[in-house]
């Protein structure tokens, strides 16, 4: 397939968005066709150019797809153990209070193996960014049931869909850290259209400008798509999230500062 | 309060005697959770107000791996960042070892070890040497190990080992135990230090326009490159065993017999070699004082001088196995060890000399 298109006939001017932030390196990103760490990664990005922090932000990369974030962001960055990305997070924060630090992490990472680390860094109210990515899947372990898997959903290890009976419930993280006391802002956002871009990028930069207030723990879900690990086109998996993962995990605020 | 500007000294448990030369040595932060026999590192930490002394951030994180994840966090900026912990929180912690020797950087974790396995005992052991000295996480890496024998080297280890964990980029352990952990001894405490204000130029301190970004990570998928990686740390490793090896020798000079023991039990061997002296048996001890590197060549040469070794540890025999890769044949290696929490009696060790080693 590939052999028959030639990147130069796509990267015309015309065709361009938007321009590619300067905090982004020049690496060939690994993710698949349609996946949303692309667009998050260039957000993230954009946010920390527009804030001028490139030299004050710390980042700390997840056990999975996105693992190899630090080669697309060119910002200091540390790669954490599966889940442990809040731990390092933490220390990094106490011993350089004035940097801005944020952890990246997919639904296996952050509400599974890393669940005691993701409750208690919130509830300590550490002073971080946490960017939650939930596709419901372990896309880089081959498609295997996330904690967020839906019910009656596919994956390589429910292969005839969820049964909530057999393998219990998906868990709603973004819910329960935002009853923590330590969070200061939670919400849950996507990247799948452009105006859901926008909504993005504006929650992680209203997450890091708390940040420098020293609010507490900040801490943004973005439901996304893993088109390869749904076994389904970038479009389709689109339209899927839409229909079975929103419902399911409502996009919006769920702990905003009173102004 | 005191000044802490001049040297000092004091009645300590070991444990606390650790945590002070922590805040005199510098210590950026510190990240534990309670387990018994050492949990009065925490307690005496949080009692200290390091943060008003030094501004040493101290932390009684959720788990025992957070801990060492907060320590993997840390040592990643440049800072001196160190954990403490007992045998069963010291498995925990292995999974985050082996990350942090694998991103090469410098810590210092503690294991103020208690019998096992399992949850096992809360008294003293030495069970946990192979863990200790063979890697104990996953992956082909060492740790610089470092055995104290008195509070006072609970104390004065603290900086010698974050002093090598510097030096190579690599982290160390003191492998001490219960009765070292809760003695009390007079400790000579050394004056406060200031905090370092320097960071190493890898740390990941927030990436400056002079130079390219700072990446901690222990991941790299291309196995040449991999391979690469790991012949560098092995080199590294070789380096220790050639520069860094550390014992002491007690009546060696005219010693037909030798006995190798480390911490607690070569206090007891100190005292069994008087005991066995004063019935004409001329017998010596060499401690290592570093498990690793280990004194490989030290006992090597012993072996040419003695006509057996009797290895003394609170274990079924561990370093007894590094004892006779060094003697290699040249003479008989024995164990003699007491397990579950029991330290051997002076006694003991003389008559196990006398059946295990001397002979009829």
């Amino acid at each position: 397939m590939t052999d028959n298109i030639n990147i130069q006939d796509i990267v015309k001017t015309e065709n361009l968005v938007h321009k590619k932030s300067s905090v982004m390196t020049e690496n060939t990103m690994h993710y698949c066709p349609g996946c949303g760490h692309g667009t998050t990664h260039q957000i993230v990005a954009e946010v920390i150019e527009e804030m001028g922090i490139q030299q004050d932000t710390i980042g700390i990369t997840p056990v999975g797809c996105s693992v190899l974030m630090y080669n697309y962001l060119d910002i200091d960055m540390q790669e954490a153990a599966h889940g442990r990305a809040p731990a390092l997070a933490t220390a990094i924060k106490r011993l350089l209070p004035e940097k801005f630090v944020f952890t990246y992490q997919g639904d296996g990472d952050l509400a599974a193996i890393g669940t005691a680390e993701t409750i208690h860094s919130c509830n300590r109210g550490e002073n971080i960014l946490i960017i939650f990515i939930n596709n419901g899947i372990y896309g880089m372990t081959g498609g295997q049931m996330a904690p967020t898997t839906i019910e009656g959903m596919k994956s390589s290890t429910t292969p005839y869909g969820r049964d909530v009976k057999l393998m219990g419930n998906p868990l709603k993280m973004t819910d329960i850290v935002a009853t923590l006391p330590g969070t200061y802002y939670v919400t849950r956002q996507s990247v799948h259209k452009p105006g859901n871009v926008r909504k993005t990028k504006k929650a992680i930069r209203k997450a890091f400008e708390y940040q420098k207030l020293n609010k507490g723990t900040c801490f943004i879900e973005i439901v996304s798509n893993c088109p390869s690990g749904w076994k389904m086109t970038p479009v389709e998996s689109n339209e899927w999230m839409e229909q079975n993962m929103f419902p399911f995990y409502p996009l919006g605020d769920f702990k905003v500062p009173e102004e | 309060m005191k000044s802490n500007m001049e040297k000092e000294l004091r009645l300590m448990k070991g444990n606390e005697a650790i945590a002070e030369a922590a805040i005199r040595a510098g210590t950026d932060a510190y990240f534990g959770y309670p387990i018994t026999p050492q949990s009065e590192v925490l307690e005496y930490l949080t009692s200290e107000k390091p943060h008003e002394r030094t501004g040493m951030v101290v932390l009684q994180a959720e788990s025992e791996v957070a801990a060492i994840n907060m320590v993997y966090g840390g040592a990643g900026c440049g800072k001196k960042v160190m954990t403490s912990s007992s045998s069963p929180g010291i498995s925990l912690k292995q999974e985050g070892i082996s990350y942090i020797a694998g991103a090469e950087l410098p810590c210092l974790v503690i294991n103020v070890v208690r019998g096992g396995p399992g949850l096992g005992t809360i008294q003293p052991s030495q069970s946990d040497y192979f863990q200790a000295t063979k890697g104990g996480g996953h992956g082909d890496y060492k740790l610089i190990v470092l055995a104290p024998a008195s509070v006072q080297e609970m104390a004065d280890f603290v900086e010698l080992a974050f002093d090598l964990a510097f030096k190579y980029r690599n982290p160390a352990m003191i492998l001490s135990d219960g009765a070292i952990g809760q003695m009390m001894e007079k400790v000579w405490l050394k004056p406060q230090k200031e905090r370092s204000k320097e960071s190493p130029s890898w740390a990941t301190t927030g990436k400056t326009p002079d130079r390219e970004r700072n990446i901690i990570t222990s991941l790299d998928l291309d196995p040449n490159r991999q391979e690469q990686f790991n012949i560098k740390l092995q080199k590294k490793y070789h380096e220790i065993q050639e520069k860094e090896v550390r014992y002491e020798k007690f009546q060696c000079d005219d010693a037909e017999y030798l006995l190798v023991a480390y911490g607690t039990s070569s206090r007891v061997s100190q005292k069994a070699i008087q005991m066995a002296r004063d019935e004409g048996i001329k017998v010596g001890l060499l401690r290592p004082i570093t498990l690793f590197p280990f004194p490989k060549k030290e006992i090597n040469e012993l072996a040419n001088q003695v006509k057996g070794i009797l290895s003394v540890e609170m274990s079924a025999g561990q370093m007894v196995e590094d004892v006779r890769l060094a003697v290699n044949g040249k003479v008989p290696v024995e164990h003699f060890g007491r397990m579950g929490g029991i330290v051997p009696t002076a006694e003991e060790v003389v008559e196990n000399l006398k059946t295990k080693i001397i002979g009829g």
